[in-house]
């Protein structure tokens, strides 16, 4: 197994947010987290990626205790992470933001680029522009760019829809797909979740720190749980459905 | 005379000790890049780095009194520049290690690294006073110092051409360093998004390190430029290091770029005030322009984030 969690506890001082998670990803796979907000999605992102460190449990990368493994030694051990709100270096141009994406590994820089700017040529267009200044859409492109530069095996993305108009939400995801196709993982928190179980093989529901659900994409689409509460089908059934 | 015919003179004169103040105002600018953090303790090392390159170049003299030329005084600018340069870098670095690491192993608040920084720069300055003495301690003349050549009327002495032609080429290359280099990637990285960058594969503790020992080679440089100008004392870092803070805020803070402009602009700005008012009066001058810039652009003349400035 590429990335194993088992029993995860993280917590912001007080505040407990993951209460025990346990979760895989296998070589190749695409893996979705669904779950209201502050359900410990991104959480659950940021401690796989060594930005927490959970209080207990144990997460394996490649079946080795990630806790030996500096938060900034991961993406040389394959983890890239397109994190929340896409987070690219606003004054840093679209170039400089992608040449971080290999800041550890320089020997493929100038094909990675190509590849990259095949996947999104509006980021070749965008080639000189900082980064802050790129419209919503644009910034995604350019996060995911710029995580596949280090030549990951394994992509964490946090939210690549949000506040994303539709044709651009459908362009992300035919790339994520596409990406996948190549065999990296990924692990895919994601609030538009028709659109994650369409590509994804296998997902978990989240809820309040704990996996209250966990089955195949088409199991999950079948649920009735699923379905009322991500999916947004028979709406009034549900207090406070996905934002 | 007039302030008119004063004009290149007080010019040369404003910007060889703006480019000083440039060198220090670097230091102070970095490290709030990639800390958020004004090290308010950097005048001190300036003043440790002035006498580490002091020392060194006096050691070095001949005894006799006579003033070396040629390349014996190039030689012995260039050591002493070393020597200011290594102990600001080793001061900076203690620094680091011991008034702000602790610190930020325990996410201590922001007050608690101003505290900090005061209290080291009291102990780094009673040290200083305690074996360095606490009159002035002179460094004896590297270079026979006349003046090199005229410009508009005006005199351009060995010293300031010196002082003037290092800077600068400092300045430069620290520009080089933050735009063109791996390294200077990463700086700007922390400076950005200290979260991202980790995601990045960017150790950011070896970047915080690396750019306090940057700050410190260029203000121990920048001190010794001072000592062979004027003289080096244990507290001697306060107000050159006041003005270089003013430097970098009135380039904006963070902006690598900025406290180069700021520091050059204050240095005119205060020798041109000076003339027109009164010697005495360039202080106040100085911070007077700082106040009504900052009111017109409270970020800075180019004030937005390291980043960019490269």
């Amino acid at each position: 197994m590429l990335l194993t969690l088992t029993d995860v506890e993280v917590a912001y001082g007080a505040v407990i947010a993951l209460r025990g998670i346990s979760l895989e990803v296998g070589e190749g796979e695409i893996v979705t987290l669904l779950g209201a907000n502050g359900a410990g999605k991104t959480t659950t992102l940021r401690t796989v990626s060594g930005l927490l460190r959970p209080r207990s449990g144990e997460i394996l990368l490649d079946g080795r205790p990630l806790s030996e493994i500096p938060a900034h030694d991961l993406v040389a051990r394959g983890v890239s992470h397109v994190p929340e709100g896409r987070r690219v270096f606003p004054s840093m141009s679209v170039r400089e933001n992608l040449l971080m994406g290999a800041y550890r590994d320089r020997r493929h820089t100038r094909e990675d680029l190509e590849r990259v700017y095949g996947l999104f040529p509006r980021l070749q267009e965008r080639i000189g522009q900082a980064g802050g200044t790129l419209s919503g859409g644009e910034q995604q492109m350019l996060a995911i760019g710029r995580a596949l530069m280090s030549r990951p095996r394994l992509v964490l993305l946090d939210e690549p829809s949000m506040g994303l108009a539709p044709m651009v939400v459908q362009t992300i995801f035919e790339v994520i797909a596409e990406i996948n196709r190549d065999g990296v993982a990924v692990l895919l928190v994601e609030q538009n979740a028709a659109s994650a179980l369409r590509i994804a093989g296998r997902g978990y529901v989240l809820e309040n720190g704990r996996v209250v659900l966990a089955d195949s994409a088409a199991g999950l689409l079948a649920d009735d749980r699923v379905r009322q509460a991500y999916l947004g089908e028979d709406v009034a059934a549900v207090g406070d459905p996905a934002r | 005379m007039g302030f008119l015919d004063q004009f290149w003179q007080l010019t040369i004169d404003g910007l060889m000790v703006g480019s000083l103040y440039a060198v220090i105002a670097l230091g102070y600018t970095l490290v709030y890049g990639v800390l958020q953090l004004i090290n308010f303790a950097h005048s001190e090392v300036f003043m440790l780095g002035s006498f580490g390159g002091l020392f060194v170049a006096r050691a070095l003299l001949p005894g006799d009194g006579s003033v070396p030329g040629g390349l014996e005084s190039v030689g012995l600018v260039a050591i002493g520049l070393g020597a200011g340069a290594i102990c600001g870098g080793l001061a900076a670095l203690t620094l680091e290690r011991v008034a702000y690491r602790p610190l930020r192993r325990r996410s201590a608040p922001r007050l608690a690294y101003l505290i900090s920084a005061i209290g080291a720069s009291l102990f780094a300055v009673n040290l200083a006073g305690k074996e360095f003495g606490r009159q002035n301690v002179d460094l004896p003349d590297l270079f026979h110092n006349g003046t090199v050549f005229k410009l508009f009327g005006a005199d351009v002495s060995t010293q300031s051409l010196v002082i003037f032609a290092v800077a600068i080429a400092m300045l430069v290359g620290l520009d080089r360093l933050v735009a063109g280099t791996r390294l200077g990637q990463g700086i700007r990285a922390v400076a950005q998004d200290a979260d991202t960058a980790v995601l990045m594969g960017v150790d950011v503790e070896r970047i915080i390190i690396v750019t306090f020992i940057v700050g410190g080679l260029l203000a121990g440089a920048g001190g010794f430029l001072y000592a062979m100008t004027f003289n080096a004392s244990y507290s001697m870092g306060f107000v050159p290091g006041v003005k270089a803070f003013t430097a970098a805020v009135l380039g904006g803070i963070g902006n690598v770029r900025g406290a180069m402009l700021g520091g050059l602009l204050l240095g005119l700005v205060e020798s041109y005030g000076g003339y027109l008012f009164q010697a005495s009066y360039k202080d106040v001058i100085a911070f007077l322009v700082l106040v009504a810039i900052l009111m017109i652009r409270p970020s800075g003349l180019l004030g937005e984030r390291l980043g960019r400035a490269a």
